[in-house]
């Protein structure tokens, strides 16, 4: 698949945002990813191209960041954080639910392309574990059933709203996102009550800061 | 029994449901430390900042007006400001929850610290995992620049900036500095040698200072409220306030913000006690990356001293509660194999030893280890620290020696049953078994 007019103008003004063009090629590199639904060769060398380097000089990057994937993804990514305390508090049987539910293991897709299923590390939630996403967005304190139900509904198509985030779109609309992060949704509600656990307390008692 | 109370600044508004917006960040009070700040001489700023005493919260905990001081004024350089918004320390999570709450609070210090290294380019790098912390920044900036924040001749001062709000691509090496100018430069995240340190040649082989998230929030506050205010809190060596996030099997997780200073007990006291009425059996200040501190700890201050002195690090001060349910062999087998995921390679201690202890714990976790193993990984972990390139391989090398000191019984347990078969791990889980389909 050609990259099309419209990416290749998307990368010419990343790279403008930098005193050095270079500075630009991972969120290029995510655009890209965003038209593509993985990192093609195409991909890689258009970067190459936008920024006068060789493609193997993208290739060396593209291949050292775990956000870029080598085969499609599909529609939705799934993580499931499988670190130390996400995993001992549950994120482990997430982990065996999800994977048995979909019939597949760790960075793999589903065959109908629907669903791509990583085992995260630490997703900076640890408060709200086990933490799941969808697509990059958060979805805070997931039980095995409950992620098996988002997951049943985004194959019915219902919508799913992130805990801390937008409602759920798609791996694609994420990562163009994070190529161009003006993307009208930074309204979503992204403050819960365990971000407000101290606040609410010292509300409640009186506490204050001098 | 409560002594120290919460302290809520940095997060004091946070149930404001507009306070993302510029309108609702000004309503309480928001840019006004800016407006004053740009009418002191840059280096008044530095000395504030130094005499506040302010330390980084990113995990090291260098003097943050030090590190500014160390950028060469005058020397006809560009100098930049580059934000490690790259918070991935297993246990870390205050960074992300800062920039989803108040983006402008990072915002308007991000302005006035460029301001004080008279940096006229700053960038935010926030790791490409969260979305949603970026739009926020990202929208926060961009009202900022409407405003007439951010751009040329700010507020009328004459200084100029431009903001960029940079998307990571998943690495956890890339919340070492270096490596971060190194990936921010659009190469592979790999840590550089030091010296030169960044603030002498950074980015672009210019003067650079990089700060983490919270630290950076915290500028607002010594300029707008002042130095003798900020140290009103914690102690002479570790001032100031700090966003505690507070994980694991705890009644009431979440964000609590006190002063340092503050014991282990208060804040687990805060967050509802240990489930079910249980007991702290292990337990880590800051991250994996720091050692680990049993119960008889609770009652020591968690400043940047009283933890060294305890063996450990404050860390990124976000500490993990594990109950008796927890196998110790389990954690740590887990941490290091998040530890050899992430080895950027660059280096052989780190790159090899991550693998072989990695391989080793998994032993033990399914109940093969042996006696000689048990010391040969002390030897091992002790190859690594100190002799790596960064201290990625100083962090992966804390767990094993760290648990080993207060665990050992678990290990030799560990050479003959599984530890699954000793610890349950559905015990473990914060959920009913009901759930766990």
């Amino acid at each position: 698949m050609a990259i099309s007019e419209t990416t290749r103008t998307g990368l010419r003004e990343i790279a403008d945002r930098y005193p050095s063009a270079r500075s630009a090629l991972l969120p290029m590199l995510h655009l890209v990813q965003s038209e593509e639904n993985e990192i093609t060769v195409e991909g890689i060398n258009v970067c190459a191209e936008v920024l006068g380097i060789t493609p193997a000089e993208v290739t060396a990057v593209a291949s050292f960041y775990t956000m870029y994937k080598r085969r499609p993804v599909g529609k939705h990514h799934i993580g499931i954080c499988t670190n130390t305390l996400c995993g001992l508090l549950g994120g482990d049987a997430v982990w065996d639910a999800l994977s048995a539910e979909l019939g597949v293991g760790p960075n793999e897709p589903t065959p109908d392309g629907e669903f791509f299923l990583e085992r995260i590390e630490c997703q900076a939630a640890c408060t709200h574990a086990p933490v799941m996403t969808v697509d990059w967005e958060f979805m805070d304190d997931v039980t095995p059933r409950g992620a098996c139900e988002v997951i049943e509904k985004l194959r019915r198509g219902e919508t799913v709203r992130s805990t801390r985030g937008p409602v759920i779109r798609d791996f694609d609309a994420t990562e163009h996102t994070l190529a161009f992060p003006l993307d009208g949704l930074a309204d979503a509600p992204s403050v819960d009550s365990k971000m407000l656990a101290g606040l609410t307390i010292a509300k409640q008692r009186g506490m204050k800061a001098p | 029994m409560i002594t120290t109370g919460l302290t809520p600044v940095i997060t004091e508004h946070w149930d404001a449901p507009d306070l993302y917006t510029l309108d609702g960040y000004r309503r309480f009070g928001g840019y006004e430390a800016l407006a004053s700040a740009l009418k002191q001489d840059p280096d008044a700023i530095i000395g504030q900042v130094k005499d506040s005493g302010l330390r980084g919260r990113g995990g090291a905990g260098f003097p943050t007006g030090l590190k500014w001081s160390f950028v060469p004024q005058n020397d006809g350089k560009q100098h930049y400001l580059v934000v490690n918004a790259d918070e991935s320390e297993p246990g870390a999570c205050k960074d992300i929850p800062i920039m989803m709450a108040d983006p402008h609070v990072l915002v308007e210090g991000v302005i006035i610290a460029s301001y004080a290294i008279r940096a006229n380019h700053a960038f935010i790098y926030i790791r490409g995992e969260v979305p949603n912390a970026i739009r926020k920044v990202a929208f926060a900036v961009e009202q900022a620049k409407a405003a007439g924040l951010i751009g040329k001749n700010i507020l009328g001062s004459g200084f100029d900036l431009d903001v960029v709000v940079h998307s990571g691509a998943g690495a956890y090496i890339c919340g070492e500095e270096t490596a971060l100018l190194d990936s921010l430069e659009g190469y592979r995240g790999q840590p550089r040698l030091k010296p030169p340190f960044p603030a002498v040649a950074g980015l672009y082989a210019s003067p650079t200072v990089i700060n983490n998230v919270e630290t950076i929030a915290n500028i607002p506050f010594i300029i707008g409220r002042g130095v003798e205010w900020f140290r009103q809190f914690g102690t002479e060596k570790s001032p100031g306030f700090k966003v505690w996030a507070v994980s694991g099997h705890v009644n009431n997780p979440g964000l609590f913000e006190a002063p340092l200073g503050i014991t282990m007990r208060e804040l687990l006291d805060y967050a509802g006690g240990v489930r079910g009425g249980g007991e702290v059996k292990f337990w880590l200040p800051g991250g994996s990356s720091v050692p680990m501190l049993t119960a008889e700890h609770l009652d020591l201050p968690l400043t940047y001293e009283a933890m060294a002195e305890a063996g450990t690090m404050l860390g990124t001060g976000t500490p993990m509660i594990f109950d008796s349910t927890v196998s110790v062999v389990k954690a740590v087998t887990r941490w290091l194999e998040f530890y050899k995921h992430e080895s950027c390679g660059k280096c052989t201690p780190c790159r090899e030893g991550t693998y072989w202890i990695t391989g080793v714990l998994e032993k033990f976790e399914h109940g093969h280890g042996t006696a000689t193993e048990m010391d040969t990984l002390v030897n091992l972990c002790g190859q690594i620290a100190g002799r790596s390139f960064c201290a990625l391989g100083d962090a992966a090398a804390t767990p094993y020696p760290a648990a080993l000191k207060f665990f050992r019984q678990e290990f030799t347990d560990a050479t003959h049953t599984p530890v699954d078969g000793t610890f349950d791990p559905v015990a473990s889980y914060v959920f009913a078994p009901a759930v766990a389909r």
